[in-house]
């Protein structure tokens, strides 16, 4: 009962694109989930660009999470398409089509399935330009999946393998927050001329709801937002965690405490000046993941701005992140990042 | 019953056709239920209806059809916004046959002396037997060759004639990779280059597949196959470029020697990785499918290869999705030290094409004209008829796997030796060619002695040129550097002007 309570907190205190001074300009478009905007978005890529493919596992019939919805009956088979239950060949596949000069959008059914896949994403994508010379490249490859915690995910539907594809040169990984972001981000993986991961918070496919204008748009890559200003703190994230962070953040307020919220957006290539200059400002940093606290994204943003902000820290950088085991199922408030640990990890940080 | 169906609403989700008029576009808007609930409720439903309705609802949930001849219409064409490419069996049409069959079914009674049954996948007949496919076949699938071991014609062989002119580039090709492949190792043992591999004893399977290929067929090597792109036009000089990773070579000096790669001859640059390239090959054959070109998309890889989860992945691919490839296994017997005997316990790999559902040969790799002919029949295949093809070629590894190998350690001197001179790929082929009067002694040391000069020259002239520039450690690995990347390069040229001692000095800054 408690985590269904939790949980729906989240559904209220969705964040949107709103607040905050650099944030994307608040046309009004239409009221669209994140499994819908990501639609539009695959809609929009292979509708601008002829040479551009959409496949996975599924993804004829609209896809499990519904994400490739009308494609295949708008565009016809040969361009969207259900390939074998095979990831390696997916990638692999994907990277040819790449190599080719095509756009492959690849759909990796959830993030806790892309193992087989990565060998050719670290041997083969990430690499393809730099061995050849810039001969060749794989540019064209998107590859899509849905990632992190849903409530009831277990071991093998609720992974948020971000941290081993950011220690590979060559590949980029990109996190949208919201349905708004989420299209202007993919349409810019997809026509970004790197090889690109990108993961979609599940939780948020029909939990979040926002305004999404109905145009081509693309939001920057590697460039991180400040989504709330404050004094007193810089805390940053990504995806549905973010969401977390702001009601701790609301919660802070009330007890007087200044809080900043980024959203790093993509984790690699980072903007770190962005989070330099706001650590620089309050002196003290958090980070929350859902990933394992070890060896998690976390501690590249921790070491970096140690790095760059030390003598303007006024405490050591607090990471809030999910705990050193499996995904559990039962266990899973246990487990999770919850907006309480971080509400007391800002209050210990600022008591420093 | 027909007429009650034209009655019921439209559907959220409806077929863009002509027979109703309907925008193209439904987002599930209100959507109630998640998709694990929605099929939980279809679920439900079928257990209580006929099972005509259940299909019926079945194509209107999936599809928006509102009947079934309505479906048997549809699925039997194109989909309407398909560009028309006339793609021989695209993959709806896979999906139609079985639909066919079971729509075709619909009404009929079923005979209880019947001896089929329409599972997923189409019909199959039953038998009260129990019997077990045996693992292999009473014999061994034969291997296709032209020319005996003495390189005289087999009577009554099918090949694909070559005119002189071919027959003898493809002898002075053969030559020089040869001479090219004994020249680097050479180097290598004298400390010149870092690494080499040779591919002894497989010249017929590099030259002869290359010759029967046209420029724009898409090579994805494994790293074995120097003598496609000598083929196609690589100069001993770009060789030599990329073995001593210099300035000029089109690689960036970023990798070991004999991993090269030519885009203006549409040669994939290797990749060390085993097997890596074998999907790829796929997706590109599939471009090339889409694009209407007269290409295929040509890939190697060795027997060890095979073993690799890749190509598996590969071949499945290649028959779902249509693609026009040519999956080329050179079976020389050994994985460094790995016999085959402990790769794999089929009948070599020609019989894992059945497997797949995808048309092989077994060739014999060292009969140059049963090697042209075998790829030039595939080629033909696999672009005229939208289909992979897998060919197993069989050789013999002579050389050792690489300079970082002695192959004496595993196998007897003697073996290497037997290959070398008794199953020579090159002496068979030149007894054939001088048959015909296209060959002579005298333009065979014409042409060693020419090619063994270049060589020599090539390799002074690499190992002089100077190295790439500092910059191309930083470039590449993304299409423009960010600046973490930048940030490194300025360090590390921090470092370099503090410790000038510890870093190589023909490598220009």
């Amino acid at each position: 009962m408690a985590a269904l309570l939790g949980r729906s907190c989240r559904r209220f205190g969705f964040l949107s694109s709103g607040h905050g001074a650099r944030s994307v300009s608040t046309e009004t478009g239409k009221s669209l989930n994140l499994y819908s905007a990501i639609n539009q978005a695959l809609h929009i890529a292979l509708d601008s660009d002829p040479r551009s493919y959409v496949f996975g596992e599924d993804v004829g019939f609209g896809g499990v999470f519904r994400c490739t919805t009308g494609l295949a009956e708008r565009f016809g088979k040969n361009r969207v398409f259900n390939t074998p239950l095979c990831e390696q060949g997916i990638v692999g596949f994907g990277i040819g089509l790449a190599a080719m000069g095509n756009r492959a959008i690849v759909e990796i059914q959830f993030a806790d399935y892309i193992y087989p896949a990565f060998d050719q994403i670290v041997n083969e994508a990430a690499k393809f330009r730099y061995r050849s010379g810039n001969q060749f490249n794989c540019g064209g490859l998107t590859i899509r999946a849905p990632y992190g915690a849903v409530g009831h995910g277990g071991h093998y539907h609720s992974q948020s393998p971000e941290a081993f594809f950011c220690h590979v040169p060559g590949i980029k990984v990109v996190i949208p927050r919201s349905p708004r972001e989420a299209k202007g981000l993919l349409l810019s993986s997809i026509r970004d001329p790197n090889p690109v991961v990108f993961f979609e918070p599940k939780w948020l496919y029909r939990q979040a709801v926002e305004e999404v204008p109905e145009h081509d748009y693309m939001i920057p890559l590697s460039e991180a937002e400040v989504i709330r200003e404050g004094n007193d703190i810089t805390l940053v994230g990504w995806g549905a965690q973010l969401t977390i962070m702001e009601q701790a953040c609301l919660d802070a307020e009330k007890e007087g405490i200044s809080c900043e919220l980024i959203d790093l957006k993509t984790l690699l290539p980072w903007d770190k000046e962005t989070v330099e200059a706001s650590v620089k400002k309050t002196g003290r940093l958090l980070i929350s993941h859902e990933a394992p606290i070890t060896g998690g994204f976390g501690a590249e943003i921790s070491a970096t701005i140690l790095e760059r902000c030390f003598l303007k820290l006024e405490a050591p950088v607090s990471r809030v992140c999910g705990l050193d085991t499996p995904f559990p199922l039962v266990f899973e408030p246990f487990y999770m990042p919850t907006k309480n640990k971080i509400l007391d990890a800002i209050k210990s940080t600022v008591n420093y | 019953n027909t007429s009650k169906l034209k009655q019921e609403p439209l559907s959220t989700h409806h077929h863009p056709c002509s027979c109703r008029s309907s925008s193209i576009f439904h987002l599930a808007k209100k959507s109630v239920f998640s998709q694990i609930g929605k099929t939980k409720k279809m679920t439900l439903r079928l257990r209580s209806s006929s099972w005509k309705s259940n299909l019926l609802k079945i194509l209107r949930h999936n599809h928006g059809f509102g009947s079934a001849s309505h479906a048997a219409r549809h699925l039997r064409q194109k989909p309407p916004h398909e560009p028309t490419l006339r793609v021989s069996q695209n993959p709806i049409s896979r999906f139609c046959n079985t639909m066919s069959e079971k729509l075709s079914s619909i009404g009929e009674h079923e005979d209880a002396n019947t001896q089929v049954m329409d599972f997923p996948g189409g019909k199959v007949a039953f038998t009260p037997e129990i019997q077990f496919i045996s693992e292999s076949s009473k014999e061994r699938v034969p291997c296709y060759r032209v020319l005996d071991d003495n390189g005289q014609l087999i009577t009554n062989s099918q090949f694909v004639q070559v005119s002189e002119e071919v027959a003898v580039k493809i002898y002075s090709n053969m030559v020089t990779l040869q001479i090219m492949d004994n020249i680097f190792y050479e180097a290598q043992r004298q400390g010149r280059l870092s690494f080499y591999a040779t591919a002894i004893g497989e010249e017929a399977i590099n030259i002869a597949s290359a010759a029967a290929l046209s420029p724009e067929d898409v090579i994805f090597p494994q790293y074995r196959e120097p003598g496609v792109l000598l083929w196609r036009g690589f100069t001993l000089q770009e060789f030599a470029n990329q073995c001593f990773g210099n300035k000029s070579d089109y690689g960036k000096g970023r990798q070991m020697p004999v991993h090269y790669g030519s885009n203006k001859l549409n040669y994939f640059t290797v990749s060390a990785t085993i097997a890596t390239q074998i999907p790829n090959a796929v997706g590109a054959a599939y471009s090339l499918k889409m694009d209407r070109k007269d290409a295929c998309a040509v890939t190697y890889f060795g027997d060890g290869g095979t073993s690799e989860g890749d190509f598996h992945a590969a071949m499945n691919f290649a028959a779902v999705m249509e693609a026009p490839v040519l999956f080329i296994c050179r079976n020389n017997g050994w994985a460094i030290s790995t016999p085959t005997s402990d790769q794999f316990r089929s009948d070599g790999i020609v019989v894992k094409g059945r497997a797949y559902g995808i048309r092989s040969i077994r060739v014999d790799g060292n009969d140059a004209l049963a090697m042209y002919s075998a790829v030039h029949s595939a080629r033909e295949m696999a672009i005229k008829e939208h289909r992979p093809i897998l060919i197993e070629a069989l050789t013999y590894r002579v050389g050792h796997h690489s300079t970082s190998d002695d192959s004496t350690r595993y196998r007897s001197a003697d073996e290497i030796e037997w290959w070398n001179k008794a199953r020579n790929p090159l002496s068979r082929f030149r007894t054939w060619i001088e048959s015909n009067g296209w060959w002579s002694d005298e333009e065979e040391s014409d042409l060693r002695s020419r090619v063994k000069k270049e060589m020599l020259e090539a390799l002074r002239v690499a190992e002089k040129t100077e190295k790439p520039n500092l910059k191309d450690m930083f470039s590449d690995v993304y299409d423009v550097p960010p600046s973490n990347l930048r940030e490194q390069e300025r360090l590390v040229r921090q470092t370099i002007k503090s410790h000038p001692q510890d870093y190589p000095s023909d490598v220009p800054l």
